[in-house]
């Protein structure tokens, strides 16, 4: 208990650095590695023929975004089908199969990560570099990039651009991923995470059998799946191995790796909406300022604190749930004084297991250091749910632009209530603002669902389903869950690596992903074009607690309204009849 | 059409020069720094005893003589196999080794499979440990980890498995518990993780003091 308390109050420490940092970068603003990076930048701009100072029109910018997006699909395509070659191939790894390719390279461009191969066996030195590590790089960024340019339409200097999408891109990379990733690289080489390119080894153990022993860069990959929240193993099981994860410290650093940047966003946006208001506004208002508003800027600050307490109450009943242990265990004649430790580590135990579960669900990233198949059904429930959600902070960006949507439909519905036209960070929510909005809000759940739907009523899938009773349902529910919300963890229970899974998920991460982003920057577009209101007595402010708590409560009930159906088939029933 | 040519050939040459710099130079760029810096972690921090690698310090192994000390159930049993002669290769159990793995059964806990192993594992532990009651094994000890690769135990884990050793070995409850002592890691800081014993290099310190090593 007391380890997890610390944990959540460094990270609330550690993220205020970073998110000014990364808000400096958004903003265009000096930096101290200028010097340095401008030069890189300069390169990158030259070589690709971009022009860093022209701008894009959201629709532009959208355009570029899933056009590039495209193009490295394409490529990294064409590695997956070659990557039998002798290149960085010492293992000698055939090539991979049409349907799992097309799965695989979606996943990742999509930032989801879900793996319907095993590392070990599915890819070459090759593909693990120039595809998984190449995409978590290229995925985070472009998520970042759309969070950037949303926000930029949202805190409106502009009326029509949103800013460069290539450069967006490029200063992510240079300037936020590749030097944490180098640090942080070593950081877990240090702890014990292999880095080397020779092929697995074969050791003679002292009981005279032999031992296969994996190899390969996997910190390289390590490091950047976390901080890109992607979520993709090096091996089939994830950060839960002790090649990945060797240690309680190499657990704290991915941790930390995966829940900085995602936090930082929120800052950053309450920092550039801040920023609007001081040009319009003089220092009359600045008498009481408190720390938390200096830190993530008003508006920040109360999105910061819903997600903040959304993510508490999920931890705790994850946590509890998992401390009671199993029950048929128990039955068995098997102490469950440790709580439930099927499918945990021992130098992890209940506490960081469930702590990591509940972050990476909530910041979309799918690593794994437990195995989510195995936990007891209300734990289980709670990484499922927070997919489900999809705006308990989020990874790349997109959570935030989630929770704004919510914000919005928060803003639309007290505006119901007290009779007055929404607003939002000073601007009229009108019919087509709350039309994308709600289409937006509904893809999720449509996706979730219908495609669940569709392989409870088929053959084809049924026969995917590895646990007997309710929790088939979960794992079915899980895999859509996990793609819809680009999250890529799984029940990996599932045998998934058919046809129908590698095409269904395929589809599910696809609309998840762009859809989503494509409406978001339109809702940005059309709320930039429009005037500032002038804050009057009957404007609802959003920045307050008390919108935080109302905020919590839209989505918690737009989640009840959607979701509680299938999670009473799924692990509801299945903990009633466990605990019966 | 001359805007959308240019905006493909952005796209284009973005998407190489990325993928070079970060799927190629950054992974070699890592792999140099690492092997300079912490060349033994770089390259698996494999354990050797006398000249020959044994196996790795953070990957958990099979173990199943009575002398040694168990490690939790795995279904890829640790990646552990013999060969035989027709050049095949076999698990401990006798089950074909599919080559390098990791993972679990992924039982839920409502899957009757998983009370079914356990039963089955509880039965053969009581048997070769008859002065163990069924309650006080730990529950760490008889759960499958998620990785299957768990190199540790908790040390309530490990003491219950001392008086067989000590029996089948030849060696003292007192040297065992010093060796256990040895390897076992507290939490970080005193606050953060689980305390820890590393089953490999337990079983090393004792197959030097049996001498077999």
């Amino acid at each position: 208990m007391l380890q997890i308390i610390l944990t959540i109050i460094l990270y609330l420490i550690m993220v205020v650095p970073v998110g000014t940092y990364v808000y400096h970068i958004a903003a265009g603003k000096h930096t101290f590695a200028d010097p340095v990076f401008d030069r890189v930048d300069g390169v990158i701009f030259k070589i690709g023929g971009v022009d860093p100072d022209s701008r894009m029109s959201w629709k532009r910018y959208a355009a570029a975004l899933v056009g590039t997006n495209a193009m490295m699909i394409l490529m990294g395509y064409i590695v997956l089908r070659i990557q039998s070659i002798p290149l960085f191939n010492p293992n000698g790894i055939e090539g991979m199969e049409e349907s799992l390719s097309f799965n695989t390279i979606i996943s990742f461009m999509t930032n989801t990560n879900l793996q319907h191969y095993s590392g070990e066996s599915g890819l070459s030195y090759l593909s693990q570099m120039l595809v998984i590590i190449f995409m978590m790089f290229v995925s985070a960024a472009t998520g970042y990039a759309a969070c950037i340019a949303f926000i930029r339409g949202l805190a409106g200097k502009s009326k029509d651009n949103v800013g460069n999408f290539f450069v967006d891109l490029v200063r992510i990379i240079t300037r936020v991923l590749l030097p944490f990733s180098i640090v942080g690289g070593l950081l877990l080489v240090w702890q014990g995470v292999p880095q080397n390119f020779s092929g697995n080894v074969a050791v003679d153990t002292i009981e005279g059998t032999k031992q296969a022993i994996a190899m390969g860069p996997v910190a390289a990959l390590e490091i950047i799946k976390h901080l890109g929240t992607n979520g993709g193993g090096f091996l089939g099981a994830n950060s839960s191995t002790p090649i990945e994860n060797p240690t309680i410290l190499s657990n704290l650093i991915e941790l930390y790796s995966m829940m900085l940047l995602p936090g930082a966003c929120v800052i950053t946006f309450g920092k550039m909406v801040r920023d609007r208001k001081k040009l319009k506004e003089q220092p009359e208002k600045t008498a009481h300022k408190s720390l938390s508003v200096w830190v993530y800027g008003r508006e920040g600050r109360s999105i910061f604190a819903a997600m903040g307490i959304l993510f508490v109450i999920g931890l705790s009943v994850c946590f509890w749930a998992e401390s009671q242990g199993n029950p048929a265990l128990a039955d068995a004649g098997l102490s469950q004084s440790m709580g439930s430790m099927e499918g945990k580590e021992v130098r992890f135990g209940i506490a960081q297991s469930a702590l990591f579960t509940t972050t990476t669900t909530s910041f979309t990233t799918g690593t794994v250091n437990n195995m989510h198949d195995t936990l007891t059904p209300l734990g289980g429930m709670i990484p499922m749910l927070h997919m489900m959600l999809n705006v308990v902070f989020g990874g790349k960006g997109v959570g935030l632009m989630n929770m704004i949507l919510y914000a919005i439909l928060a803003v639309f519905i007290c505006g119901l209530m007290i009779g007055r036209t929404p607003e939002y960070l000073g601007k009229k929510i009108e019919g087509r603002e709350m039309k994308l909005t709600a289409l937006c809000i509904i893809i999720h759940p449509l996706l979730i669902l219908a495609f669940s739907a569709l392989a409870v009523g088929t053959q084809a899938d049924q026969a995917g389903i590895t646990n007997p009773g309710f929790h088939g349902l979960s794992q079915v529910l899980y895999e859509y869950a996990s793609s819809a919300a680009n999250n890529g963890s799984g029940f990996e229970g599932l045998a998934d690596n058919t046809l129908f899974w590698n095409i269904t998920t395929g589809l599910a991460m696809f609309f998840g992903r762009y859809l989503s982003i494509v409406i978001q920057l339109a809702i940005a577009g059309s709320l930039m074009k429009k005037r500032f209101v002038n804050e009057s007595a009957g404007t609802l402010h959003t920045d307050t607690m008390s919108f935080a708590v109302i905020l919590v409560f839209v989505v918690y009930i737009f989640a009840a309204l959607t979701f509680f159906p299938v999670l009473a088939l799924g692990p509801i029933a299945e903990h009633l009849t466990l605990w019966a | 059409m001359k805007e959308f040519l240019h905006g493909t050939r952005q796209a284009v040459l973005v998407t190489v020069v990325l993928m070079l710099i970060c799927g190629l130079l950054f992974p070699c760029l890592l792999t140099g720094l690492s092997s300079v810096i912490f060349p033994h972690q770089a390259g698996g921090s494999l354990i050797t005893v006398n000249g020959t690698a044994v196996g790795a310090e953070h990957v958990g192994q099979e173990f199943t003589q009575d002398c040694y000390m168990w490690s939790r159930p795995s279904a890829y049993h640790y990646n552990v196999y013999t060969e035989s002669e027709d050049g095949r290769k076999y698990y401990n159990d006798g089950t074909e080794f599919g080559g390098l793995a990791s993972g679990s059964n992924n039982y839920a806990p409502s899957n009757p499979a998983l009370v079914e192993r356990v039963e089955a594992d509880m039965e053969a532990f009581l048997a070769k440990n008859p002065d163990v009651e069924r309650g006080d094994i730990p529950t760490d000890l008889l759960t499958a980890s998620g990785s299957g690769l768990d190199p540790h135990i908790s040390p309530e884990s490990a003491q219950i498995q001392l008086p067989r050793i000590a029996q089948a070995s030849g060696l003292s409850e007192e040297s065992l518990q010093e060796i256990v002592e040895r390897n076992t890691t507290g939490k970080l800081l005193g606050v953060f993780g689980e305390k820890t014993v590393n089953v490999l290099k337990v079983n090393i310190e004792i197959a030097q003091a049996m001498g077999t090593l």
